[in-house]
């Protein structure tokens, strides 16, 4: 399986994402935000980081980087587009989910684990993972998810809300809301379910060393969704 | 502009250095020569006061690769690796504007460590407090908090460990110290020392502006009323440039272009050109017309003096200029070729076709001032005779209470929580126990780092705190299983010109000597900070160690939760019930007098040592040291963390129950075993004649203290984690 992790100035969960899907058996290539072509990919990665200083709105400069009209191509016609982080902001910012990342309600950056639940397993994300509930980690200041009445209507109609933050046991409530997101949204799918956005850092969760285990499975089931 | 010895007064000269510049140079220097003078000649970069004592550091040992003297210090953790890292202060900008303070503070260490070839792989952070009470320290908190995060985390590098206080000994100054480690290739270092004549000198990075400008002079004064005015001379700090910049020069470092590099810290451009010529005793000339600049007409007064953030000087082998500059060219970053090394032996800077600057190098370094500052010996002060009817009155669990709930011992999570402490996916042991732990990525060792200071103690009898700093550093890379190898320094302290204060940095350098050469723990990085004081009042001495080891296989990873139901806890290290200096002492019974606690450093060792012993044997499950708040605090951290309980046995100590829980006795850790290996354990220390005890069994919930009392996991909990939170939404 190939994938394709790109690299934006100002990107630092490129490495750790490279080392991921290598770990779980991708042949990763990464990808210079000014190259015009994209590799033959079965996925491809926006990592975690602060692309362009995060200056304008995080992810706004990235999305207008060179490489990104063939990220939108690829997407467009299909392909496993996966924004992580500050990916998640550089996707809302090209349109392709839908909403917008606001401020952490507490207008401060948050470095923790979370739990999160699994809404829809009708993608290839999280299709056949054993469990609802995976404890993630989180690393952000702007991962307060907010969309307009209309766009919430439609994304739960669709069933394009991929996860949201909760408790261990699973209760989606506001005191188990990092951030001040909608509705407790973690991460979102676009409406055809082959790109996903989501604020939570799974591959710095690939082993036991590490901040937990639940980023392994992802994976592991990730690629098997994929072959 | 005419120099006179008024203008050099006004540039923080004192009137015999002025008089020495112009004996030296058989002239009297222009504006631009002066302001270089005065860059130069200030404590912050010339060590004027502190040289002659840190001389008598130990700096060598089998493993230090590099002491002080370079950006950064190294050592070698063997597989040709090696770690670069230094403590460095920004304590005056930090308390004028926090936020930017704190930034460039972090963003100035990470380049110290980078210039050297290595890629920084951990940042840590002392940071210190005024009063809770004060009005401006909420405010400041928040800022430095939200700069060492707002740098750090977008830098991508973890945070993994700190330390926080508050005393109102810093309501006027705070302390903002950053530590950075780096992870580099022993063969691929690189150093500051120009070679060659006629080599092309390089200015990298952003560019220049009038921010900071005689940042390094505000740095070596005293604060006053008026201070709020010095906020143009902070720097701007954009963490972004930096991020371009380390890879920039990461990229460029792989090939062999490189002769010398320097990134352009305090005192910018002057420095960093004047400090590669002087250790490859060459000159330099500079056209600064060549400089990038943000601003228009800057003057070379201006230009040599800016402190902007983000910039390298690098000395380039001959014919790499266009390769160096393609690597910049992609990274988005400005590329100068602004001068050459000469044979002079001077720096010579030109400016509009006209020479604007002409001094030899050797007048700025070796002949700058070095001063033997009057210093005063301070006394062992005399130990208080507590009365044990004043313990009869208290509750241990209400003291307990207080103590995990002082701002001083309770969790820092609300601070911590802001920094990306797992970003680079090796962070195997987070913020809030012993030593923050980072793998080397790809291999199975880690690297241990703790950063820690004990202004009371030091403040107390400076030559005791000195030792005690160094030892309960060691102690928290043993406690994590790593093998101390050195440390980094940071020496915050008042005016050198007081003779008080000036005892307390001498007394607290001889304790850090004595403590790192007997625990063969050498010094190779640090800085000085003097003049933290505002009008005559100086902050306590606070002198931060930053210690680093090495584990060798990170499954061998130490933690200080308790781990198993039914598990022995052991008190390692004798436990006298010295109270005088404890927390318990100062802020249960009001009593800030006497000594701090011995630190007898063959204890430290010894006990040290078999506990490493112990770890590499694997009989330890979970170890803690015991510092601040005594033993019982120790003890409760323990089960905070592991979510378990203990029963604990009656002591057959003799001193009393109080004394020997809240005592500050030095060289004691706390460890979990099996009850299996009571026996062999028991053995090993015996043999190594370390003093231990047993304290008690791990159960399920509860904390039994004595038979009459129980707290709960909860509660402790909620006594030590509320405050900050609490402190920080009030």
């Amino acid at each position: 399986m190939k994938s394709s992790v790109i690299t934006f100035p100002g990107s630092n969960c490129d490495r750790d994402m490279d080392v991921a899907l290598k770990k779980f058996g991708f042949n990763n290539k990464m990808v210079w935000h000014n190259d015009i072509e994209l590799p033959k990919s079965d996925l491809v990665v926006l990592p975690g980081g602060f692309s362009y200083g995060d200056y304008l709105r995080c992810g706004s400069m990235a999305s207008k980087s060179k490489i990104m009209q063939s990220v939108i191509n690829f997407a467009k016609s299909g392909g496993l587009v996966m924004g992580i982080c500050n990916g998640f902001q550089i996707l809302v910012e090209t349109g392709l989910v839908p909403g917008v990342l606001l401020r952490n309600r507490y207008l401060e950056f948050i470095c923790k684990n979370v739990f999160v639940k699994l809404d829809s397993k009708d993608n290839s994300y999280f299709k056949n993972l054993d469990k609802d509930i995976l404890e993630f980690h989180i690393a952000h200041n702007e991962g307060n998810y907010f969309c307009t009445k209309d766009q919430l209507k439609e994304i739960e109609d669709n069933n394009q809300i991929a996860i949201y933050y909760c408790n261990k046991e699973g209760q989606i409530e506001d005191q188990y809301n990092p951030n001040g997101s909608i509705k407790n949204i973690a991460g979102i799918l676009n409406k055809e379910k082959n790109v996903l956005g989501m604020m939570p850092h799974p591959e710095r969760m690939i082993d036991e060393s590490l901040s937990g285990e639940d980023g392994s499975l992802f994976f592991k089931n990730l690629i098997n969704n994929i072959k | 502009m005419l120099v006179n010895e008024k203008v050099a007064i006004e540039h923080g000269l004192k009137s015999d250095e002025y008089k020495k510049i112009c004996k030296l140079l058989k002239r009297t220097p222009n504006i631009t020569e002066l302001g270089i003078f005065s860059a130069m000649w200030n404590e912050h970069c010339s060590y004027k006061s502190s040289r002659l004592h840190l001389k008598k550091l130990p700096t060598k040992g089998k493993k230090v690769i590099q002491g002080p003297g370079e950006n950064a210090g190294v050592i070698d953790i063997e597989d040709g690796d090696a770690i670069v890292f230094k403590i460095e202060s920004h304590n005056h900008p930090s308390f004028i504007e926090p936020y930017q303070g704190a930034a460039t503070g972090v963003g100035g260490i990470m380049r110290d460590v980078f210039t050297m070839g290595a890629r920084p792989i951990a940042n840590l952070n002392s940071i210190h407090f005024g009063s809770p009470q004060h009005k401006k320290t909420k405010t400041l908190l928040r800022g430095v908090v939200h700069g060492i995060g707002g740098y750090g985390n977008c830098m991508g590098i973890p945070t993994i460990a700190g330390q926080t206080s508050f005393d109102s000994s810093y309501n006027g100054n705070i302390l903002v110290n950053a530590m950075t480690l780096g992870l580099v290739k022993k063969n691929k270092i690189f150093y500051s020392k120009a070679a060659g004549l006629n080599k092309p000198v390089i200015y990298v990075g952003s560019k220049t502006g009038r921010d900071g400008i005689h940042g390094a002079s505000m740095a070596s004064a005293s604060f006053d009323d008026k201070i709020e005015e010095k906020k143009p001379t902070v720097q701007v700090g954009d963490p972004f440039t930096e991020k371009l910049l380390l890879e920039a020069c990461l990229e460029l470092m792989a090939g062999d272009s490189i002769i010398a590099i320097q990134d352009m810290g305090a005192a910018g451009l002057t420095s960093s050109s004047i400090e590669m010529a002087s250790k490859g005793n060459l000159g330099i000339e500079i056209n600064l017309n060549k400089v990038p600049c943000r601003e228009s007409k800057m003057t070379p007064y201006e230009i040599m003096l800016s402190e902007s953030q983000e910039r390298m000087l690098i000395v380039l082998e001959n014919g790499k200029e266009d390769l160096a500059k393609k690597i910049f060219d992609k990274w988005n970053l400005d590329f100068a070729v602004i001068g050459k090394t000469t044979n002079s032996k001077n720096i010579e800077l030109f400016f509009d076709n006209e020479q604007v600057a002409n001094i030899p190098v050797n007048t700025l370094i070796e002949n700058s001032p070095m001063y033997d500052r009057k210093w005063k010996k301070a006394k062992l002060p005399k130990k208080i005779k507590f009365k044990k009817d004043d313990y009869k009155k208290l509750k241990i669990k209400e003291v307990l209470k207080k103590i995990l709930s002082h701002h001083n011992v309770c969790s820092k999570e609300w601070i911590w929580q802001q920094y990306d402490h797992t970003v680079m996916g090796d962070t195997i042991q987070k913020p809030g126990g012993d030593s923050g732990v980072v793998r080397v990525h790809g291999t199975n060792k880690a690297v241990a780092a703790s950063v820690d200071s004990s202004a009371v103690y030091c403040w107390a009898h400076p030559l005791t705190g000195g030792k005690q700093v160094v030892a309960e550093s060691w102690r928290n890379l043993i406690s994590v299983g790593a093998t101390p190898i050195a440390i980094t320094n940071c020496l915050n302290f008042g005016s050198p010109e007081n003779e008080d204060n000036m005892g307390e940095f001498v007394e607290c350098v001889e304790g850090i000597g004595e403590a790192s050469k007997y625990l063969n723990f050498p010094v190779v990085s640090g800085n000085v900070s003097f003049y933290n004081q505002t009008k005559e009042v100086g902050i306590k001495p606070t002198p931060s160690i930053g210690g680093v080891g090495l584990i060798k296989n990170y499954q061998n990873m130490i933690t200080m939760n308790f781990k198993e139901i039914n598990n022995l806890v052991l008190v390692i290290g004798k436990t006298e019930g010295h109270i005088d200096q404890s927390l318990f002492s100062r802020t249960i019974l009001d009593e800030k007098n006497g000594p701090p606690p011995e630190v007898n450093l063959f204890n430290e060792k010894n006990n040290g040592e078999s506990l490493l012993s112990l770890i590499g044997k694997g009989y330890i499950k979970s170890a803690h040291d015991i510092s601040l708040g005594g033993l019982l605090t120790s003890i409760s951290k323990m089960c905070i963390k592991g979510d378990k309980g203990i029963r604990l046995k009656k002591s057959k100590n003799l001193i009393h129950e109080i004394e020997y829980f809240f005592a500050e006795d030095q060289g004691r850790y706390i460890i979990e075993i099996k009850p299996d290996d009571l026996k062999e354990v028991s053995k090993i220390l015996d043999k190594n004649s370390v003093h231990f005890e047993e304290l008690g069994i791990i159960i399920e919930k509860d904390m039994f203290i004595n038979e009459k009392t129980k707290v709960t996991i909860d509660e402790l909990r909620s006594y030590n984690t509320n405050w900050l939170n609490k402190y920080m939404s009030s």
